[in-house]
């Protein structure tokens, strides 16, 4: 390669840095920094027993979590975006038979009855986490959050936010079908 | 309206500027910069208090994700705060407190993430480049050398040979410009 040549190539290294970094870059905006990875992917929920809403009802623990495919849905009524979801979790629960458990996180537990009273309720069982340390457990760090448990008690997937429609149709319910093959 | 007028400010005459600004000043004294641990979370023990200030800061809040759980006011930062100051109390050290919220919030809660496989372009990256600079500059600076001391000596032709003599000629005989 001659002198010239090498020099001429050398011109385009300005082109090939925007290249690298424009690609670069445009990987980092289909990213939401926003949605964290969970550190239970793959391993089983933690452990934990939670009482139910009032006295004497049932509450919800990790044993609830094997046996079934099913959700985990932490909500609670003081959280907007938990009634956006909730439409589509009663639909889940209702028509397409999904097992959905709850963990109603910091909450006052008249306040969540009136929620689900108003909203409807999609839960097979709700655990109470009034100081959320279950949640933390859960690493929680944002409320709405549901998680698709397996049939071992594992944890394989994490929500962060409400859920919407193409993400229950697209991910979740996918899902679900496989696992509980 | 009215009913909120400090009711002084009319009647007490020259006083009230006065009375403002003593209020002013006292104001300004009680601003003490804003902390995210409320007295009530702190721990009775000074020692042990400075370590939790010390974890919470190494400790990335995940709700304004730019703050540690000891700048922020964030629910969950305070909790995080409980968290770490009942950990201390049972016993564990400033490395079993971390690791306890690493294992449930991964990489991202601390805000000195470890080195690991997935870390390493963010620890090694500036290094990286900096090597890459250096042995970029190294090699440059090297071809430089080499093309100066290759690069032919001129040489000029006849009539170039013979102009230059004429003009170092007038140089010599000429007027000492």
């Amino acid at each position: 390669m001659s002198a010239v040549t090498r020099h001429r190539l050398l011109l385009l290294l300005p082109l090939a840095v925007f290249l690298i970094l424009g690609g670069y870059f445009a990987l980092g905006l289909t990213k939401d920094p926003s949605k964290l990875p969970s550190m239970l992917i793959d391993k089983p929920a933690p452990t934990f027993a939670l009482p139910g809403l009032s006295e004497g009802e049932k509450g919800l623990s990790n044993a609830d979590l094997t046996g079934k495919v099913q959700l985990v849905n932490v909500f609670a009524s003081w959280c907007a975006p938990c009634r956006v979801e909730h439409p589509l979790l009663m639909r889940l629960a209702k028509e397409d038979g999904v097992t959905i458990h709850a963990i109603n996180y910091k909450d006052k537990p008249e306040a969540a009855k009136a929620f689900l009273d108003q909203m409807g309720n999609p839960f097979t069982a709700i655990g109470a986490d009034k100081d959320g340390r279950v949640a933390i457990d859960f690493g929680v760090y944002g409320v709405p959050e549901t998680y698709v448990i397996d049939r071992q008690g594992r944890v394989r997937y994490r929500h962060v936010g409400p859920l919407m429609p193409f993400d229950v149709d697209e991910t979740i319910l996918p899902m679900i079908r496989e696992l509980s093959k | 309206m009215t009913a909120f007028m400090p009711s002084f400010s009319h009647r007490a005459g020259t006083s009230a500027p006065l009375s403002w600004i003593a209020a002013a000043l006292v104001a300004a004294f009680l601003c003490v910069p804003a902390l995210a641990v409320m007295p009530n979370e702190k721990l009775a023990d000074p020692a042990m208090e400075a370590r939790a200030r010390e974890i919470s800061k190494e400790l990335r809040c995940l709700v304004c994700q730019n703050q540690s759980i000891d700048d922020s006011n964030a629910d969950l930062a305070r909790d995080l705060r409980v968290l770490v100051r009942e950990r201390l109390v049972a016993g564990d050290s400033n490395e079993q407190v971390l690791a306890y919220v690493h294992d449930r919030y991964g990489d991202f809660v601390l805000l000195r993430p470890p080195v690991t496989g997935y870390t390493a372009l963010l620890w090694g990256g500036p290094f990286a480049l900096l090597l890459l600079a250096g042995l970029g500059t190294a090699l440059y600076m090297r071809q430089r050398r080499r093309d100066v001391e290759t690069m032919p000596v001129p040489t000029l032709t006849a009539e170039e040979e013979a102009r230059l003599m004429v003009l170092l000629n007038e140089d010599k005989s000429g007027d000492g410009r």
